[in-house]
């Protein structure tokens, strides 16, 4: 069954009203949810009406539909992809095997793991994000926000149903503790590092949702072909959903580089002093900004060299990237992977396991995926006939895990020395000033149509709505 | 056994890798940083600090350290330098590509170790906490396991957990399992599932289990940590003001099939699968109060012999696996060993006298839980009494020369006050009593002769020694019992040994050594556990364990 059904307190397309006892769980979950929401979702908001899509099926056609809603009365619901008839399993140990619809006991600890880990970044992410609408630079981009909050949103749900659903008391529990960890608290943090960093300007927004929710896909790529079918189904229907928050980051970056390059024609010059006088960023900045985003996105896939990554494949909890579309046997055993090592002052590769590396195969996976968004801003630059390219940084710069952590190493993969490193780092990561530059930049733009000095219109509306369409009514 | 492989067991903390050691009036810290790059042998790394022994060869000593160098600490806090990780417990690839007795021999220390920790908390006044800032798990969570007290920061993340069932198919046989139960009573279906909830448990859970004692948000945790640490301090009778003793390198040197100590040596031959520890009366005078000893230092006779023969017994154990029975003989003046044992005695509550004795009796269990067999030869010239006769009674069999025709040069045996509690067994028994079973008339008996030198025939009388041959049959005797040993099935002789010489009341410890330790290195021979497809052999290659679903 795919369409939602809406006459439900929580929207679903999982049949809930037929399973009372997790519709009563989920149902005492939803104001604690709203509570959370009010809380700690978009600062100040609550009242505002805004254009927001909302799935009404899970077909391919039918998922979106456009109305101004209160956020508070979004409709976040529990939506899984359809089921895939006599789906089998199609990677590690248990390959051909029928898929699973109940946790089997002996992989409940890895499997709540991976859902609680998954489930903690997408509240947290609306928490770091909860103060950018003070200082949105248009009532498209304020919307846009919101809509990548909402669907946020309603990740943590899907996470949710399935620790309810299919975890028992102990699942309840990781739910409640998902709603009660806080982004960047130290006595309550949430469980990834990169999720406790503030988001504190706008450019950060569009490079986080560009590079760090594309690391969302790939994690929700890999858990899409999970032998566990309802993990399997739900990360699917969560990856339509991640593509647009993508499509704001990268539009938003290639909005920034748009006025950017159009200023600097219209002032002749490439000089950043200048350009940071007529209020916009120059693209030293940008590149900086990205070498930040990126290195800190590529930590996010994990260690190198994991025996998790190793238990998980095996176990058949996490595949690989598309990893119906490869051609190998998908048990990968006596299979190697060359990761990178620091040996003797020069960055080497060594062949590991490949079971123990498919953190790194993730890691490459996405880098390849990434640098096609950085060329499509180069087109940008391009076409606005300006001799400036924009690089993701060597895969090894700024790295804090696995065997590169702690490593200096230069963006175009040099290994440094520390005093190397300190000296050239201003050029590559963004300073104090940069971070206080953009920051000076970020004023709040609302009015119909209009757009902050620093970012170009996009092409087109929000399903094609025209340039001065009321996003949000601020009531 | 070559150079590159041998393990030593001395160090000293500006060699250390692993540890970090921080003094603060009362309170030392010890910080675990374990070097990933810095096992001891190769084939692993040590990440999410996990250990292998050459951190606990660290750990080790810098307890000594603590106990010798710093009397001024009162409490030691255990904590990690690692972001959201206190301690992952032993490497489990380690663990892989070791061989059982490997597996054994680190387990064996390591318990030892943690069990000294609670030594010095009972005996030494040194209290231990553990600051658990992150995820403390397996053999880190049984090091907490050994401390006074356990806090864990509660940031709703960090957890403890025993998950060696569920993860690797062995037992948390590090005292783990013994003291969740017999130290910390944690209600056994609890500790169940606890123990097969490879995730553990974190926050308030945890404390109301017990399987921590307190619980602190991170914000406070620092504060938390300092202010107990501080509370258990003031319950310590350690000095205030005393300075330490620094703990100079041992002198010695190794030779091929000796070890060359001032006052111990241990010579071995290979052919006969045996090796003879000889242990020295001091030769010179020994100070006889504090201001002497404290100017002798490490040098001073007790403490150089302690420090002296755990090196060799460590040494003996990791590095000669196939030398399976050590004989024991000692050389020199009886009256100049009862000399120090009324220094001891007579010192006692002093703190550096203290951890003196410690250091024997820790020494002296080292002894007890070898998997050795221990025959003790009682020969002219030997000192067998007092501290030196606990040599002899922590061995399996004793044999002394009788010399009926030369009484001038029997040896002799003397029983002394030192061996009626000074240096109890794991069992919390002397080594009499456990000679004795404790019983009225032969411990009376056995008090009666204190002080008295006996012969052959008289400590044969007296049940003090095994067997009392003359100088006729010595030779023969001796050497009949010794082939004869080395001919018998090592794993049987082990069993046999731990059996016989642990026949008194049960305690924690004993449980680890016994139960804990035995159901842990059967299930380590266990194909389930290491087998090509055996949990340990498997874990984080991505592969499935393989069981033989047959109960045992």
């Amino acid at each position: 069954m795919s369409s939602i059904n809406y006459s439900d307190k929580i929207p679903n397309n999982v049949n809930l009203s037929e399973d009372r006892a997790l519709q009563r769980a989920l149902e005492q979950w939803q104001p604690n949810y709203l509570a959370w929401w009010n809380d700690m979702g978009p600062e100040g908001s609550q009242d505002f009406d805004v254009y927001l899509r909302t799935a009404v099926s899970v077909d391919p056609q039918g998922w979106a539909q456009f109305a101004h809603v209160k956020m508070p009365d979004y409709r976040w619901g529990i939506f899984l992809n359809q089921a895939e008839q006599d789906r089998k399993i199609h990677f590690g140990d248990h390959k051909g095997e029928a898929v699973w619809q109940d946790v089997p006991g002996e992989h409940r600890a890895n499997l709540r793991r991976i859902i609680v880990t998954q489930g903690d970044t997408e509240p947290a992410s609306v928490e770091q994000q909860r103060h950018l609408g003070l200082t949105c630079p248009s009532q498209y981009d304020l919307r846009n926000l919101f809509q990548v909050n909402v669907e946020e949103g309603r990740h943590l749900w899907a996470m949710v149903y399935l620790l309810h659903k299919y975890f028992g008391r102990d699942g309840r529990e990781e739910g409640e503790a998902l709603l009660e960890r806080r982004s960047g608290q130290q006595d309550n943090p949430r469980i990834l590092q990169a999720f406790n960093e503030p988001t504190p300007d706008w450019l950060s927004f569009f490079m986080f949702t560009y590079f760090t929710d594309r690391d969302g896909k790939f994690q929700l790529c890999a858990l899409a072909e999970s032998s566990f079918d309802p993990l399997a189904r739900t990360t699917k229907f969560m990856l339509t959903e991640e593509a647009h928050h993508m499509f704001v980051g990268e539009s938003g970056v290639s909005r920034v580089i748009q006025r950017t390059c159009a200023a600097m024609n219209q002032l002749r010059t490439d000089d950043p002093r200048t350009l940071r006088e007529a209020g916009v960023i120059d693209l030293p900045t940008l590149q900086r900004y990205l070498n930040f985003h990126f290195s800190v996105t590529i930590d996010l896939f994990g260690a190198d060299e994991s025996s998790n990554a190793a238990t998980f494949y095996g176990s058949g909890l996490k595949g690989r990237f598309e990893e119906g579309k490869r051609t190998d046997d998908h048990l990968l055993h006596g299979q190697t992977y060359r990761v990178l090592a620091v040996k003797e002052g020069k960055l080497v590769e060594r062949e590991v396991p490949m079971l123990n590396a498919l953190n790194e195969v993730l890691r490459d996976d996405y880098i390849r995926d990434s640098i096609g968004g950085v060329e499509r801003w180069n087109k940008v630059i391009e076409k606005a006939g300006i001799a400036f390219r924009l690089r993701a940084p060597h895969k090894a710069f700024h790295r804090n895990i696995g065997s590169l952590a702690g490593v200096r190493v230069s963006p175009e993969g040099q290994v440094l020395s520390q005093a190397d490193w300190n000296a050239q780092v201003d050029q590559w990561l963004p300073t104090g000033a940069d971070r206080a530059f953009v920051a000076s930049l970020m004023g709040r733009v609302v009015a119909p149509g209009q757009f902050a000095n620093w970012i170009a219109p996009p092409a087109v509306g929000v399903n094609r709505q025209p340039a001065e369409f009321e996003y949000i009514r601020f009531n | 056994m070559t150079d590159i492989q041998r393990v030593d067991y001395q160090t000293e903390p500006a060699a250390y890798r692993h540890w970090r050691l921080a003094f603060e009036g009362s309170v030392a810290t010890l910080t675990a940083d374990f070097d990933e790059d810095a096992g001891l042998r190769p084939g692993y790394k040590l990440k999410l600090n996990s250990y292998d022994l050459g951190v606990d060869i660290e750990l080790h000593d810098a307890i000594n350290r603590v106990r010798f160098e710093h009397p001024e600490v009162r409490t030691v806090v255990i904590t990690s330098a690692r972001d959201k990780i206190f301690c992952s417990g032993a490497n489990i690839y380690m663990l892989g590509v070791s061989t059982h007795a490997w597996k054994v021999n680190f387990c064996k220390f390591t318990n030892e170790t943690r069990n000294g920790l609670e030594d010095a908390s009972a005996h030494s006044g040194l209290k231990f906490l553990a600051a658990v800032n992150g995820a403390c798990a397996g053999g880190g969570y049984e090091l907490a396991l050994a401390c006074d007290e356990i806090v864990l920061v509660d940031d709703r993340s960090s957890a403890v957990s025993l998950p060696e069932v569920p993860l690797l198919g062995v037992l948390p046989g590090t005292g783990g399992l013994t003291r969740l139960t017999d130290k910390r009573h944690v209600r056994h279906d609890l500790a169940d599932i606890f123990c097969t909830t490879s995730e553990g448990v974190r926050g308030q859970k945890a404390k109301d289990w017990r399987l921590v004692d307190d619980i602190a948000r991170p914000a406070q945790f620092a504060a938390r940590i300092a202010e107990r640490a501080l509370q258990l301090a003031a319950t310590s009778d350690r000095p205030g003001n005393a300075a330490g003793v620094a703990l100079a390198p041992i002198e010695r040197t190794i030779e091929p099939d000796a070890l060359n100590y001032t006052h111990v040596s241990v010579s071995i031959d290979r052919a006969g699968r045996k090796a003879s520890f000889t242990v020295r009366a001091p030769q010179a005078p020994q100070p006889t109060d504090i201001a002497g000893i404290t100017a002798a230092g490490a040098r001073w006779y007790p403490l150089a012999l302690a420090r002296e023969l755990d090196d060799a017994i460590l040494s003996m154990r990791t590095n000669e696996l196939d030398i399976g029975l050590w004989i024991v003989r000692t050389e020199g003046d009886t009256a100049a060993v009862l000399a120090i044992d009324a220094t001891l005695l007579a010192l006692r509550e002093h703190w550096l006298v203290r951890e003196t004795i410690g250091l024997l009796r820790r020494t002296l269990s080292r002894l007890d839980v070898s998997s050795r067999s221990l025959f003790a030869l009682i020969e002219p010239g030997s000192c067998f009494a007092g501290t030196f006769l606990e040599l002899a009674l922590a061995c399996d069999r004793t044999y002394q020369l009788a010399l009926p025709d030369e009484p001038e040069r029997a040896p002799t045996i003397t029983l002394g006050e030192v061996n009626d509690g000074l240096y109890p067994m794991a069992t919390g028994q002397s080594r009499l009593q456990r000679r004795f079973y404790d019983e009225n008339a032969a411990m009376t008996a056995a008090r009666e002769l204190m002080g008295t030198r006996l012969d052959a025939d008289a400590a044969f009388k007296a049940g003090l020694v095994t067997s009392n041959p003359d100088d006729i049959d010595w030779a023969d005797e001796t050497r009949i019992a010794i082939e004869e040993r080395a001919a018998m099935s090592p794993d049987a002789l082990t069993g046999l040994e731990a059996n016989l010489r642990f026949n008194g009341p049960e305690n924690l410890n004993t449980r680890i050594f016994g139960r804990l330790t035995a159901w842990q290195n059967w299930i380590f021979q266990r194909p389930n556990a290491v087998g090509d497809k055996g949990a340990l052999k498997v874990y984080g290659k991505g592969q499935k364990a393989s069981f033989d679903w047959n109960r045992v």
